[in-house]
């Protein structure tokens, strides 16, 4: 979790409430905040830039395994890592290009 | 296929532009802006050697996000600018990226005739049926009976089908396919950029904020939904009954005649065949 983030803040991000505002200047992989994961940086299957996504929900929508789910306010998130195949339909459908599945 | 990943896609965008970029949320031009970079990194063709060439519109933005020579130009007349460019430098790669009312409507009469001349131009065609960036008019391929601002009781004319309209003016390689089959995409415009002579990948694409509120089609994923339904493969096509056939759109290769002189080629040998040969001109 970042550093920025209150304690309360951090209850609020689990449940999906919050977005986390504060990677804006970097360009390029944005970390993921996980829910069910174990918070390995390393081992995220899907990275989302949330600088760059609109929110359309494409991703969720075309993602063939269910791995990608969507919160209240509509952004993407990593529900079931477990569940990434890495068909980079994501990656390719994504108009932002805010999203990728590929194997690291 | 070897894989692009979204990283090397990174590496032909202008990040000092201001991203995310100016295109409404859900609508398809990323996503063909995205299948171009990859074709184009398929390929392994130099940056500094192709020239990205757009008119006016939401999908002639295009140029301004992606890192090679890039021209935006006047309302319609993008293929009028990409064939002076070609015709000075017949070596480099040009892409035209066009809207369906900058290339059909306002910018008809290059179309047709740089089709008809078989210049190397290779013509990527955005069609999402309505005028976006000018507040929604009806373009030449809103379908019958759809609305857009200046036609909000239903548009009454008939629609052109571009793919015929370019395979009739002259066209050696005409393809069509949808945003969604983004896959098909990339090879389609992969093959254009290999085709010596016009070729016209036009691209079905989903205008969600604009044409989709107008006409009730719902959000982003359910319009891309719908094109999954709606662009079809030639042969399931003929398969089906007229009835079955309205609101059914073809996607595939219409024509590849590699046969067909190209026209800077034809040009450089006119130039060769007028020259005086040495040691003839004091005669």
């Amino acid at each position: 979790m970042p550093k920025t983030h209150k304690p309360e803040d951090v209850e609020k991000l689990k449940e999906g409430t919050i977005i986390r505002k504060d990677d804006r200047h970097s360009k390029m992989e944005v970390e993921v905040p996980e829910v069910k994961s174990t918070g390995d940086y390393k081992k995220t299957p899907v990275y989302i830039y949330y600088d760059w996504c609109k929110k359309c929900g494409i991703c969720v929508t075309f993602c063939p395994t269910g791995a990608l789910g969507r919160r209240s306010d509509g952004s993407p998130y990593v529900p079931n890592p477990e569940k990434c195949i890495h068909c980079e339909l994501c990656d390719r459908l994504c108009p932002d290009f805010a999203i990728t599945g590929a194997k690291r | 296929m070897q894989k692009i990943s979204q990283k090397s896609i990174h590496k032909y965008l202008r990040h000092d532009k201001k991203f995310p970029h100016v295109w409404c949320p859900g609508c398809s031009n990323g996503i063909v802006l995205g299948a171009v970079i990859r074709a184009i990194a398929e390929l392994d063709l130099k940056k500094d050697n192709i020239a990205m060439v757009s008119g006016i519109g939401c999908s002639s933005r295009m140029p301004v996000y992606a890192d090679f020579n890039t021209l935006h130009s006047l309302h319609g007349r993008a293929i009028a600018y990409a064939t002076g460019v070609k015709m000075y430098k017949p070596e480099m790669d040009v892409v035209v990226i066009t809207g369906d009312g900058d290339a059909t409507a306002i910018g008809g009469n290059h179309f047709i005739h740089a089709a008809r001349r078989n210049i190397d131009l290779t013509v990527i065609l955005i069609n999402n049926y309505i005028y976006g960036m000018t507040g929604g008019q009806y373009s030449p391929t809103t379908p019958h009976g759809d609305k857009a601002t200046t036609t909000p009781y239903g548009n009454i004319d008939p629609t052109f089908d571009i793919c015929k309209l370019a395979i009739g003016a002259g066209a050696t390689f005409v393809a069509r396919t949808s945003a969604y089959h983004a896959v098909e995409t990339q090879s389609f415009i992969k093959q254009a950029f290999k085709h010596k002579g016009f070729s016209l990948v036009e691209i079905i694409s989903a205008c969600p904020v604009i044409y989709g509120r107008l006409n009730k089609k719902g959000d982003a994923p359910t319009m891309m939904k719908q094109m999954k339904d709606d662009v079809i493969p030639i042969k399931q096509y003929e398969k089906l009954s007229p009835e079955q056939r309205v609101n059914k759109q073809t996607r595939g290769i219409f024509i590849n005649d590699t046969e067909k002189m190209e026209y800077t080629l034809a040009y450089q040998e006119l130039i060769d065949s007028l020259k005086v040969p040495k040691g003839d001109s004091n005669e």
